[in-house]
């Protein structure tokens, strides 16, 4: 951009320092959920509050396991959100290489449907999605979170999108002189080269399953839940116990979290590069 | 992916391409080889599609179906009412109330934020130190969950020990019951949301950013204008589809709000969980939806409702359109 400023010029750090404030104020609610999350509900009801973590925080992480199925609704959201996560990447790499490399009847169509279902808000169907799980027998079983969500348009698009600029049709053709069908093709040249978009792919989808709360909500009981539906339960209890409800938010939470610390960097260029191609 | 695997004869017949020329094969190849390539693209995208037809599609036509009906769990289907269902909902004032609600909440958590993260796009729109550290703190607060934020929020915005009413006090101010009013728990409600979206529409709107061509801000350099010029007539109208873009997800993302309201009134009482606070304060459509379907169990007249909500939904984003149209000249 303009690099015509110097560094160290006033507008220059004036940016620095909003760009902090700004990261502050993001950060700034989390720290203070791990800070209510290890003192006791006496301690925050001081004044001034305390401002750095106390030492309460694994009794009170232990008060939730006993509160709340807390451990069943990991494993519960860890079951439905990995299953969600490999077959949103498989299914959606294979109909990406589909769409974007191989020619057949109805593909401008179908790829138009595709694309224009993105917009329609799911919730819009609940009820009758309701209904189906009644008639399935799956109401209170993972199969109901599981199930809608094996596929989605959002990552057709997106593999759809990426394939069709990293994919080489050379590549391809040389394959299939060397006498690859396409089962074989999809294996052995397109899948290498979809790995960095399926790993970014894959980390959005993970994190929008684990996050995912409506839809559970909706369909699975208070005593099998996920992570979100129990961490609602255990926040609106009759007794107001913030400690508890933050050190459950904490529990909830940190796997994600750390997961983001790891990979952010890839996280941030699937959302930019996502954003980019319209 | 029911394709046996045989090994395909070595005769693949490469399509006649313009680009590098290659030597030709036999015409004709195997049959095998023509029948894979005729029905295989259609076994790859089948999953994807046969899934979506069933618990994407199918859902969402049926509802129509559902709204004609006086339909609920207990009693089941109780026959064809044509449009009644509608006719009730057009003079049902919760419905109105929660239009409003969604409304109000929308337009206070929408501009500020996508105002808010244009500008930061543009304060990272340029060599800086601790580019990545800016960005990853941006995002955080997205990658926490909704439920997480509203409880964490909650806390904030708590009546006798939340930090927000210590400071306001120490200050003076006096103390808020924010679930209690209509103007303060939609501010509450909306300050949820902005925090959670704002770094996100920075990032998309950065990326959209990158992609404009550099001579233009140097010239615009040149010529002495400001930077704060620069974004008006270079940046605003260089990156309009992106903004249009996400003044849209905004718009339907503001009909799906549902877990901020829902356990904001958790913290009133178990009553107030369903209906937005005592009064139906901050009840907001997609709440309203919840109540009717799984708390009524009105499943024909929560239909109708949904249908009505796509609708206002459409007229919703008509309004973006237009909005965006006179955008022209940069934000005036």
């Amino acid at each position: 951009m303009t690099g015509l400023r110097a560094r160290g010029s006033l507008p220059h750090r004036l940016t620095h320092l909003t760009l902090i404030g700004v990261a502050f104020f993001s950060a700034f609610p989390i720290y203070w959920s791990v800070i209510v999350a290890s003192q006791d509900n006496g301690a925050m009801a001081e004044v001034p509050p305390p401002m750095v973590p106390g030492g309460n925080l694994l009794a009170n992480i232990a008060k939730v396991f006993d509160t709340a199925p807390f451990a069943l609704a990991l494993l519960n959201s860890l079951i439905v959100a990995g299953s969600i996560t490999l077959s949103v990447v498989f299914f959606s790499t294979l109909a990406g290489f589909a769409f974007a490399k191989l020619r057949f009847r109805g593909r401008t169509l179908l790829l138009g449907l595709t694309v224009g279902t993105m917009m329609i808000p799911t919730q819009l169907g609940i009820i009758p999605l309701y209904m189906l799980m009644i008639k399935l027998h799956w109401t209170g079983t993972l199969y109901a979170v599981i199930a809608p969500a094996l596929v989605n348009a959002f990552g057709v698009f997106f593999m759809t999108q990426y394939l069709s600029r990293a994919l080489p049709t050379e590549l391809l053709e040389a394959a299939r002189v060397d006498g690859c069908g396409n089962w074989r093709l999809f294996w052995h040249v397109v899948a290498p080269v979809a790995r960095p978009a399926a790993a970014v792919l894959g980390m959005l989808t993970f994190m929008t399953a684990w996050n995912d709360y409506f839809w559970p909500l909706v369909v699975l009981t208070p005593d099998d839940p996920t992570v979100q539906v129990a961490l609602s339960a255990l926040a609106s209890g009759y007794v107001q116990d913030f400690s508890l409800g933050l050190a459950g938010t904490a529990v909830a939470t940190l796997p994600l979290v750390l997961v983001f610390a790891l990979l952010g960097k890839r996280i941030i260029g699937g959302i930019m590069q996502g954003a980019v191609k319209g | 992916m029911a394709l046996r695997q045989t090994d395909p004869l070595p005769t693949a017949t490469a399509r006649r391409r313009t680009g590098p020329t290659r030597a030709r094969h036999r015409p004709g190849g195997s049959r095998w080889n023509r029948f894979d390539r005729a029905v295989s693209p259609y076994a790859y995208v089948s999953p994807f599609l046969v899934i979506f037809a069933v618990f994407g599609l199918f859902p969402l036509l049926y509802t129509a179906w559902v709204a004609l009906h006086d339909w609920s769990l207990l009693k089941g289907d109780q026959g064809f009412v044509g449009l009644d269902n509608f006719r009730t909902l057009l003079s049902d004032g919760n419905f109105w109330n929660a239009a409003f609600n969604t409304a109000s909440i929308g337009v206070l958590s929408a501009v500020p934020q996508l105002l808010l993260a244009l500008w930061l796009a543009h304060l990272l729109n340029r060599p800086l130190k601790a580019q990545t550290f800016y960005r990853i703190t941006l995002l955080l607060p997205n990658v926490t969950s909704v439920v997480a934020v509203v409880v964490i929020f909650s806390q904030l915005f708590g009546r006798d020990y939340g930090l927000i009413n210590m400071v306001l006090t120490h200050l003076g101010a006096g103390r808020v019951d924010w679930q209690a009013g209509t103007a303060s728990s939609h501010v509450a409600i909306a300050l949820m949301i902005i925090w959670r979206w704002t770094g996100y529409n920075a990032l998309i709107y950065l990326a959209a950013m990158q992609a404009v061509p550099r001579e233009l801000y140097e010239a615009a350099t040149i010529d002495g204008a400001s930077r704060l010029k620069q974004l008006r007539s270079i940046t605003v109208p260089m990156i309009k589809p992106t903004l249009l873009f996400t003044m849209i997800v905004s718009t339907i993302g503001s009909m799906q709000i549902m877990a901020e309201p829902m356990l904001f009134g958790a913290q009133v009482g178990p009553a107030a969980i369903a209906t937005g606070g005592a009064g139906r304060k901050f009840q907001t459509l997609s709440l309203y939806l919840y109540e009717l379907g799984f708390r009524n169990f009105d499943f024909g007249y929560a239909s109708a409702a949904a249908w009505l909500m796509l609708l206002l939904v459409m007229v919703a984003v008509g309004v973006n359109f237009l909005l965006a149209r006179r955008m022209k000249g940069g934000l005036s």
